[in-house]
């Protein structure tokens, strides 16, 4: 089948600095074209699914994304979420989602007081979204973090309302899938790695999948299926809408 | 403007009364205080190289590789397939020591601008870092602050920091080394240099707005000693913008690759002074800089000031009068300052102006080029000896338990992991990196090709200490060997040398020596020195570091796929030593740890045996015959042979036993080793004690695994090269054996408690 190309976009904020990486962790899937998107202009140049990068947006000398949420492009994202667009954050665009109200909760300092980089164990809680769906339920997902401020928290209310809406997508994990001590390595609560909003849509995740898609690299291949996924889902686009 | 620029300002600014003489003489009578204040930092040691520059010359800096030798903002080197390399090591010593966070912060911040003004992607960091001992509360806070200002500025770059090394010895107590080494991609036809010219042209400064802060940096600071004054030096300690040169970067390469610019040159030490002097001396031309129209910080800044404030994130760029409105159409897009400033001129003289009145008018070429030269008479030190100790058993008691004295060695700051360091570095940002921290080097792919680069940085600063010419030869063949060992070709070397006050004697003698020792050593393994920094002053209280000339490395390769790291991979494999030289007492970190001592005569590198071992080590990964390969350096044979097993691991284990696997990128559980070291006499030298087998040092040695039926390729390739088989990889445990009598077995995961231990040491 010669379909259109799916079409990503990815947000250009001033200190995006994964911004490059995510573009060509798309560009590696045939089938595929993916654009820049200016953080002061306003339009998303049609593209099916928008992707935050990570990075440190205007210096994250404030509360990390607190500034990006008001970039003009950000209007656009929240216009294009509210009418069912995919948009997928990572670390410093988790951040930005979360600041923006398009995710519940919040992503506080590390608990160990340190940027830290390193492999982590990603276990997958739901296949119900269209970020996960090439994976298998409970699939384990080796891929790096890479942050200071990625210790997610949320309200006790709201975090039972995501667990009946099954809002939470990934959680840190051991090598077996089962949450352990020193699996996690931010403080996050209850192990949460990634979360996506009530309409499913919108998902945000601090470890960096764009920088996981070439098996050959130290980053390894796991970040592939979530790509993967958002290609599956813009290609069968009745099943997202419904 | 009532300062003069009397002898006495000039001494207070650093300048002796010869200087000033001379000064005198160029100007035609008393300076002006502008003028004064430009050459008190242009004539500074840091800025001028007037200690060190008759020696340098000794270095080999030419090759068909090199593209940009010593004397540019970086060396750059052809890698291949129309790309290029540029790299550079600086230090930032003093201001760490001061400040330790944005010290190191800035440290990285101005190594990064050296690359990517001269348009190449800054696509590596690494960094070279020395401490006094741990058990010193000061050392631990400047080590956390140093980590910690390299990751928050280099993380928000988004440059990948790929390891790098930390040593620490009372010698550095009273100054700390911070050498921050980057590289960048670049395309050969891609250049640009900080040259000006194009009389009429803009000058034009982008960037941050320029304020007090690094006010006399190069000369305060950086060509002097530490003494108790050491708090009231912390003004002169930028402070560190990450987001605004992330910005810088991204607007300089987008002027660069649409070529809107005649050339650029970063504001490093000297601030806008040395950018301007350097670009107008080495273009043969003038500028004029009307200091009125700098963007400030402090609206009452004087023109001194301004012209060597060292604010940091600031670009000179030389414009034409057709091209200035693009290149503030992208600076505006970026949020950046962009202002014309001056104007490229006939007259060959640096003139500032300040409201129309001229208050300095120099010879741009003197002022940058023409600095005093000062070649101190060297004197060797009494500490000095000519010949190895005598490892005997009254002044050496031999260790009651081998085992122990291996765990205690990888317990040893200076051989311990420093995973707690690196894992606040994000290193794998690019989505370049092959190999993570941790192994003997860095490796990159290079995008869109088969192509890879690598990094290694070495200096044993104990070794150059008891000999400074074998030291520092033995620096470069063991960040060559460190290259070789993941499978690259090493090309070419950026240096940052790290010596006491050069006015004494024996510091200049230590320097001449290590010169040499790096000289030999690059024309042997043909890699040329293309850039570097030389960092005097590094005493305080009058007590000098170990001389710590550090080498930075590159390699390449033409099939990045064929690259390895130095993990065990599998149960059965071959363990082979290559290189047969017998461990040495003489300044082994054994030495240290175990009696307390450092003394003796480090062994001399066979440059000749280098080459070959490390050709044969290369064929035969190029011909994917091994495993894994593992330089032998700090803590001898033993612990290169323990550091290969809790690194490795067998992709089909099933269990996790090493708890530190999946958050390295490691799968499986780990492997041991079964080894015999063969005669007493062979490995242990003249002593013919086992520790000395097991812990002595020694250059040239290589640790590989081999897959049992490549054993016999293996044998071909290396032909006569001294090695042999030492045993083999196994399940849980490391054992060592020497003709068969066991000397110790210790199971791997106390070998990794030991071995992880650093942070336990920093709580």
């Amino acid at each position: 089948m010669s379909a259109a190309p799916v079409r990503f976009g990815v947000v250009v904020f001033p200190g995006s600095n994964c911004d490059a990486d995510a573009y060509h962790a798309v560009s590696t899937f045939p089938g595929t074209s993916v654009q820049y998107l200016w953080h002061k202009d306003t339009d998303l140049k049609g593209v099916q699914a928008v992707i935050l990068p990570g990075g440190f947006s205007y210096g994250d000398y404030l509360r990390c994304g607190a500034i990006a949420r008001f970039s003009p492009i950000m209007q656009a994202v929240i216009d294009f979420a509210a009418s069912g667009g995919l948009v997928m954050g990572i670390c410093n665009g988790f951040q930005t989602l979360v600041e923006a109200g398009l995710l519940p909760g919040g992503l506080i300092r590390n608990t160990g007081l340190k940027f830290v980089c390193r492999y982590v164990n990603l276990r997958v809680e739901t296949t119900d979204t269209p970020f996960t769906s090439a994976c298998a339920a409970g699939e384990v997902l080796r891929i790096v973090v890479k942050h200071n401020e990625g210790n997610y928290t949320v309200d006790p209310e709201t975090l039972s309302r995501m667990q009946a809406a099954d809002q939470i997508v990934l959680r840190y994990a051991d090598a077996a899938g089962k949450q352990a001590a020193g699996a996690n390595p931010n403080g996050a609560l209850d192990d949460i790695a990634g979360v996506c909003n009530e309409a499913r849509n919108v998902f945000g995740m601090m470890p960096h999948p764009e920088n996981s898609v070439e098996a050959h690299l130290a980053g390894g291949a796991d970040g592939r299926q979530l790509f993967q996924s958002i290609i599956d889902t813009v290609l069968r686009p009745a099943e997202v809408t419904s | 403007m009532s300062r003069r620029a009397t002898l006495e300002a000039a001494v207070k600014l650093g300048l002796t009364a010869d200087e000033y003489a001379h000064i005198c003489a160029i100007q035609g009578g008393e300076p002006t205080y502008v003028e004064l204040a430009i050459y008190s930092l242009m004539w500074s040691e840091h800025c001028s190289y007037k200690h060190s520059r008759p020696v340098l010359g000794r270095f080999p800096t030419i090759g068909p590789r090199i593209l940009q030798g010593p004397g540019e903002n970086a060396g750059i080197i052809d890698v291949g397939d129309g790309w290029a390399v540029a790299m550079k090591v600086e230090s930032h010593n003093h201001p760490s020591a001061v400040e330790p966070f944005q010290g190191a912060a800035t440290g990285v911040g101005g190594i990064v601008r050296d690359i990517f003004t001269m348009g190449a992607r800054p696509c590596v960091s690494m960094d070279s870092l020395r401490f006094g001992e741990l058990t010193e509360p000061r050392q631990r806070f400047l080590l956390d602050g140093v980590i910690g200002g390299i990751a928050h500025y280099g993380n928000c770059l988004g440059i990948p920091t790929i390891g790098g090394e930390i040593y620490f010895e009372p010698s550095y107590e009273g100054n700390c080394l911070v050498n921050a080494m980057s590289a960048g991609m670049i395309r050969t036809d891609g250049i640009v240099r900080a040259i000006a010219s194009g009389v009429g042209n803009h000058v034009v400064l982008i960037g941050s707005k320029t304020g007090r802060d690094g006010i006399g940096g190069a000369s305060v600071l950086a060509s002097q000693e530490f003494d108790e004054t050491l708090e009231e030096k912390r003004p002169s300690v930028q402070v560190g913008d990450p987001f605004t040169e992330k910005k810088l970067i991204e607007a300089c390469l987008e002027l660069i690759h649409r070529k809107l610019v005649v050339s650029m040159q970063d504001l490093g030490a000297a601030g806008l002074t040395s950018s301007s002097s350097e670009m107008s001396s080495k273009g043969f031309v003038g500028l004029d800089i009307h200091a009125d129209r700098v963007p400030l910080r402090e609206a009452d800044m004087e023109p001194w000031e301004i012209m060597i404030s060292e604010s940091q994130e600031r670009m000179l760029a030389i414009v034409t009068a057709e091209q200035i409105a693009d290149v503030r159409e992208v600076c505006e897009r970026w949020d950046l300052d962009c202002t014309v400033i001056g104007a490229v001129t006939d007259s060959k003289m640096l003139r500032i102006w300040w409201h129309g009145e001229r208050v300095a008018n120099i010879p741009a070429r003197r002022l940058a080029d023409e600095s005093p030269v000062i070649r101190t008479p060297s004197v060797k030190p009494g500490y000095i000896v000519d010949e190895p100790v005598a490892v005997n058993d009254a002044a050496y008691p031999r260790p009651a338990d081998l085992g122990a004295a291996l765990t205690q060695l990888l317990a040893a700051p200076n051989i311990a992991s420093k995973r707690w360091a690196w894992e606040q570095y994000d290193y794998i940002v690019q989505a370049n990196t092959m190999q993570i921290p941790g192994s003997d080097a860095a490796v990159l792919r290079i995008k869109d090709t088969e192509r890879g680069i690598a990094f290694s940085n070495d200096c044993n600063g104990r070794h150059c200490y008891l000999d400074p010419y074998r030291g520092a030869k033995a620096a470069v063949a063991e960040a060559a060997r460190n290259l070789a060992c993941a499978g690259a070709l090493p090309v070419a070397v950026t240096d940052c040398l790290n010596f006491g006050n050069p006015e004494k004697g024996e510091i200049y003698w230590q320097f001449e020596q290590a010169v040499e020792g790096i000289a030999q050593a690059c024309e042997a393994l043909d890699t040329p020195v293309v850039s570097g920094n030389v960092s005097f002053y590094n005493e305080s209280f009058g007590q000098a570091i170990y001389p710590t000339p550090i080498i930075g490395m590159l390699g390449v390769y033409d099939d990045v796929s064929v690259h390895i790291d130095d993990a065990f991979k599998d149960e059965g494999d071959v363990i082979v030593l290559l290189g047969a030289q017998a461990g040495w007492m003489d300044g082994s970190e054994y030495q240290k740890v175990a009696y307390g001592k450092v003394e003796g005569r480090v062994p001399d590198v066979d440059l000749q045996l280098e080459v070959e071992l490390q050709n044969k080590l290369r064929a035969a990964i190029e011909a994917r015959l091994l495993r894994s390969a593992h330089d032998c350096a700090e803590g001898g044979l033993a612990v290169a042979l323990a550091e290969c097993c809790i690194a490795g691991g067998s992709t089909g284990g099933a269990q996790f036993a090493d708890p530190e696997a999946p958050r390295s990128g490691r799968h499986g559980r780990w492997l041991g080793a079964d080894v015999d070291l063969g005669s007493a006499a062979a490995v242990a030298g003249a002593a013919g004690r086992p520790d000395l087998a097991l812990f002595g040092e020694a250059p040239t040695r290589v640790v590989v695994s081999v897959a049992p039926e490549l054993l016999g390729p293996l044998d071909e390739v290396l032909g006569g090269l001294p090695h042999r088989v030492l045993g083999r990889v196994t399940g849980a445990n490391l054992r060592c054996t020497m003709e068969g009598k066991e000397l110790f077995t210790v199971p791997v995961g106390e070998l990794h408690s030991a071995y992880e231990s650093l942070p336990q040491r920093l709580a």
